[in-house]
């Protein structure tokens, strides 16, 4: 009998890998995914269901066409069409979820050297990219409960602002219904509108370890505090106008699904805290001041750049390795 | 007649001085909103750099060491000068629009590094070459650019619009696509003349 066993490390495993922690987050997702289809129509599907093929292809042909490991089994690509369709409005034209396919995949991911090497996060690289270059196609939203087509979008549909296009105007809408807000029955992004949904998505990672509470905490505490203490409407009641800023656009879906990404984000406990406060202060001051009403993806990409800094300025000392302060 | 040859082909190719020496950053990012725009810059960079060089070349043995560089900035300024004004007096309207960019000529690093490292050395007809090839390739790569973000950003190739209803990417005409556009040409560029070097490898391998 053999008491012994000689092997080299790891001695340890765990049966994570990428794939087990994409799906629980597609999981996670599939809530917000089901209250859009409510709240937007099948036309959701549609977008949804073409972001991801194109997502997967565009990755299957670079690295075919490259002569790479082809990595479309992971689940990543599928992750990034997903929340590449949750962060367009779904009055978006269909070509336009094949072009933000095209530049998170191939510009942002692949050409970088595919996933773990892209140092912004490709989805909201993307969002950006299309924002800018489409502004109105990207800012055309429709009131909930009307149902665009699928296929075709009319060129009469009835484009609703945001909330937060108001705020920028510098008006608080009265008689705001919190309720609407916080369950999401209100025009926006696909994928963005509810809050209370993206909570428990969040909540359910948080449970199974896939992400860490701390950057989601740290940035949704810091837009909190500063919107509570400095609201940009001196008029307004503070906490009125504090609720509206968490609950409306990006914010809840960026803080626990975006600004979490492994890749693009500080991993020690140290650095996610300043990461989190960072993407926290730079998405109220962009709302307050900035050219465009929301701010959260601007955010994030500036913090996805000083993640590497993050990582070495908060690095852990090793365990029986030198402590900090004798050097 | 081989060795001119040679100068034109080394300024315009092997050293093309946007793809491969990344000089002259700052007129290669601002003006190549459109295909004309980076042609008449690189035109005009080229005639200053072609008669910058042939008079600095000429004047090689009586500019003393310690102050070549103000030497060369008085040459260099009293062309720009010239072609400021020319193109003021015939093409006010492309004047209009690279605006500052043509004054800015006089402290390009291009023209610099040309009298520096090429014309305060070579006799007068080659450090033209020179300049007409560098020039040349300073024309051909801001045009490239030029043409690129013009049929992204506004669905037109020399203003001629080619698709009736505009199609455009916004994102190519504002800075950040001078900066995709630049590097995915530069990338193409890299990987073009890194397969050439590969070939010629494997060929001299084989004899």
């Amino acid at each position: 009998m053999d008491l012994l066993k000689v092997s080299t490390s790891p001695h340890v495993r765990g049966n994570r890998t990428t794939r087990t922690l994409m799906l629980d987050v597609i999981i996670a997702l599939i809530p917000v995914f089901v209250w859009a289809i409510y709240i937007f129509g099948v036309r959701v599907i549609t977008l949804t269901s073409l972001s991801v093929v194109s997502c997967i292809l565009f990755e299957y042909l670079f690295q075919k066409l490259n002569h790479r490991e082809i990595t479309i089994g992971d689940f990543s690509a599928v992750l990034s069409g997903v929340l590449l369709a949750f962060n367009l409005p779904v009055s978006a034209p269909l070509w336009l979820c094949v072009i933000g396919a095209f530049f998170a995949i191939v510009v942002v991911k692949q050409l970088f050297g595919g996933l773990g090497k892209n140092f912004v996060n490709p989805v909201l690289a993307a969002r950006v990219f299309l924002f800018i270059s489409f502004p109105h196609q990207m800012t055309t939203y429709v009131a909930p409960l009307t149902y665009p087509q699928p296929w075709k979008i009319s060129v009469d549909i009835t484009s609703s602002a945001t909330l937060l296009s108001q705020l920028k105007s510098g008006v608080l809408p009265e008689n705001i219904s919190f309720a609407d807000l916080f369950l999401g029955r209100i025009g926006g992004c696909i994928g963005e509108i509810s809050s209370l949904l993206l909570l428990i998505g969040g909540l359910y990672l948080i449970a199974r370890r896939v992400i860490s509470p701390l950057i989601p905490l740290s940035y949704l505490g810091t837009v909190a505090l500063i919107t509570f203490f400095l609201p940009k409407i001196e008029s307004a009641v503070a906490w009125e106008f504090m609720l509206v800023e968490l609950l409306t656009g990006g914010l809840f879906l960026a803080a626990f699904f975006m600004a979490t990404d492994y890749v693009t984000s500080p991993s020690n406990p140290k650095g996610r805290v300043v990461y989190g406060v960072g993407c926290g202060v730079l998405t109220v001051f962009i709302r307050y001041y900035g050219g465009y009403p929301e701010g959260v993806s601007f955010a994030v990409l500036i913090m996805n750049l000083f993640v590497w800094y993050l990582d070495r300025y908060a690095k852990p000392v090793r365990f029986g390795g030198e402590s900090r302060g004798k050097k | 007649m081989n060795r001119y040859k040679s100068i034109l082909c080394n300024g315009l190719i092997t050293h093309n001085p946007t793809f491969v020496q990344l000089l002259g950053m700052c007129p290669t990012l601002a003006v190549t909103t459109s295909a004309i725009n980076g042609l008449a810059m690189g035109l005009s960079t080229m005639v200053v750099l072609m008669f910058s060089n042939l008079f600095i070349s000429l004047l090689r043995k009586f500019i003393p060491e310690q102050i070549r560089i103000a030497a060369y900035v008085v040459v260099i300024a009293g062309f720009v000068s010239a072609i400021d004004l020319l193109l003021q007096a015939f093409l006010p309207e492309l004047s209009g629009t690279l605006g500052l960019y043509i004054p800015l000529i006089v402290v390009n690093c291009i023209i610099f590094a040309r009298a520096e490292s090429f014309a305060s050395k070579n006799p007068p007809i080659d450090s033209m070459m020179d300049g007409i090839g560098m020039g040349f390739g300073f024309t051909l790569a801001l045009t490239l650019i030029g043409l690129c973000r013009e049929f992204l950003g506004n669905g037109s190739i020399f203003g001629i619009n080619l698709f009736g209803q505009s199609f455009s990417m916004l994102i190519f005409i504002m800075p950040a696509g001078a900066f995709l556009t630049l590097g995915f040409l530069l990338a193409a560029v890299r990987k073009i003349s890194f397969e050439k070097k590969q070939e010629s490898k494997d060929e001299g391998g084989a004899r």
